[in-house]
């Protein structure tokens, strides 16, 4: 499980942050939403450790990752999987040697067992077959799945995902939620979802937390989400044209 | 201070030096695997050194050439032996163009290189995957172009100053400025061996301010593509700075 509390983060005289709490469960895709701006990513690197907040934990199961020596800040970056917005895959790297970076880089393994689970992370996001290409050579959306197999390649406890549907067509989008839904009901991790896509909200949200201006206005579920009283919320989904007719009906 | 001026010295001002100092203590601390490091080192030799011998063949070769027909245009006394074209062809050459010129092409071509590379990386969120796996990121993207410079700059200095006096000897026969026999007879003029030393301590120090300065601006660029331009370019403008100022520090230290 992974709890933060009260994380405020300040940029000059513009506070991103102001104190934010939430619990993200293990086995469950948790969605963090809000609109450009609102702080979501800066959220996410508090979480991850590349930003470090004013104020603020964030523990991952009881262990607080930002007052934690540094062995144990190893230690749970290890068990961290990220998938960065862009994918943020090695240029130099063909799509193999991307996904088995962090064994050779992070694990004593064999030569013959870093080869076995990196070929069954490419198997289960389905790209065994583009193992040889260049990142330069693939396309958006499988760039994803080669970072979802990155992040999953250590058999990770938490996955991050930065806006993962960011640059794709709907129906690439459906699948890269679908995938990010399954992985984590498989491999039961604690999955924290940045997102500002309506159909990953109502997709995989089993919990969703929702951010304006640096603040907490509101958390639920794909389900409570259509029916929340919160101003500020409902100008967030019912912004689309389309789900604004659909409300009136 | 007018802007310009000061626009041209920023990379080098005392909080970026503060930083830059910070940034070279990163390097060092929690670093990788021994064996990590020697596949990427050979990597960056071949990237900096390798690939980079054809641009100093060439500027080198023409450097010598230069300085050998230029000395003797200026050297018209017949008072003066001819063979003292050679001599200072030579000392030119071993003690400055070969060292100095070399890192400063270089500084264009590697240092920008690895500048537009890093900052690209930062860009694209790739430093900060590594960062987020727990691998020191400058320790593993800039120590291994550091000794990749180090071990390679020596090499095309003295494939500079060989060629720089090949070219020379060259230019001044073909031209008919002196004859093969002053020529030789010059280069062995009042030899002191301690310039090839001066010349190969001059490169390592270049060597090392061209990496690092260039990865530290590469490194910490934020933005897009417009930011890493600026940072290939203060690369080049603070590394030729500093190529400069240690050129005459190390001149005034070792032969002064």
């Amino acid at each position: 499980m992974i709890e933060i509390k009260n994380i405020a983060k300040t940029f000059g005289d513009r506070q991103v942050l102001a104190g934010i709490n939430g619990e993200f469960q293990p086995g469950e895709t948790s969605l963090v939403i809000g609109g450009s701006g609102t702080g979501k990513s800066v959220l996410l690197k508090c979480m991850i450790g590349l930003v470090t907040p004013d104020e603020g934990e964030v523990l991952y199961d009881g262990r607080n990752f930002l007052t934690a020596d540094e062995n144990t800040r190893k230690a749970i970056r290890r068990e961290m999987g990220v998938l960065f917005q862009g994918s943020a895959l090695f240029d130099s790297k063909n799509v193999f040697d991307n996904v088995r970076f962090p064994l050779d880089m992070l694990t004593q393994m064999s030569e013959d067992e870093k080869v076995e689970r990196a070929h069954a992370s490419l198997q289960r996001v389905g790209l065994e077959n583009a193992e040889g290409q260049m990142p330069s050579e693939i396309s958006g959306g499988m760039k994803k799945r080669v970072g979802i197999a990155r992040a999953i390649v250590m058999n990770p406890k938490y996955l991050f995902c930065d806006e993962p549907n960011s640059g794709l067509d709907p129906l690439t989008s459906i699948k890269i939620d679908q995938l990010i839904k399954e992985i984590t009901d498989e491999y039961k991790i604690t999955t924290v979802v940045i997102t500002h896509d309506m159909n990953s909200m109502m997709e995989i949200g089993e919990k969703i937390m929702f951010l304006y201006e640096g603040h907490k206005l509101w958390e639920g579920n794909s389900d409570t989400l259509p029916h929340s009283d919160v101003k500020e919320l409902n100008e967030f989904i019912y912004a689309n044209k389309l789900l604004r007719e659909l409300e009136k009906k | 201070m007018t802007d310009a001026v000061w626009h041209l010295i920023h990379p080098l001002n005392m909080v970026t030096l503060g930083r830059y100092f910070i940034f070279l203590g990163t390097l060092f601390r929690n670093r990788e695997r021994l064996k990590v490091y020697l596949g990427l080192i050979l990597d960056e030799c071949i990237g900096i050194g390798v690939n980079s011998v054809f641009i100093v063949a060439i500027v080198a070769s023409f450097i010598g050439a230069v300085t050998c027909v230029q000395t003797a245009y200026n050297l018209d006394n017949p008072f003066v032996p001819r063979n003292i074209i050679a001599f200072i062809v030579r000392d030119s050459v071993i003690l400055e163009f070969a060292p100095t010129i070399t890192a400063i092409v270089l500084a264009g071509k590697v240092g920008s290189n690895i500048a537009g590379q890093l900052g690209t990386m930062r860009v694209t969120e790739q430093i900060d995957a590594l960062e987020v796996m727990g691998i020191n990121s400058s320790s593993y993207l800039v120590l291994p172009k550091m000794i990749g410079a180090m071990l390679m700059f020596p090499l095309l200095t003295i494939l500079s100053a060989f060629l720089g006096i090949l070219g020379g000897y060259l230019a001044g026969v073909l031209v008919g400025v002196i004859s093969s026999e002053d020529f030789i007879t010059g280069l062995r003029v009042s030899y002191n061996p301690f310039g090839i030393k001066f010349a190969l301590i001059k490169t390592e120090v270049f060597a090392f301010l061209i990496a690092t300065i260039s990865a530290y601006q590469g490194f910490n660029v934020s933005g897009g593509a417009l930011e890493v331009g600026n940072a290939s370019t203060n690369a080049v403008t603070a590394s030729c700075i500093s190529i400069i100022i240690a050129d005459f520090m190390l001149t005034q230290l070792l032969l002064a």
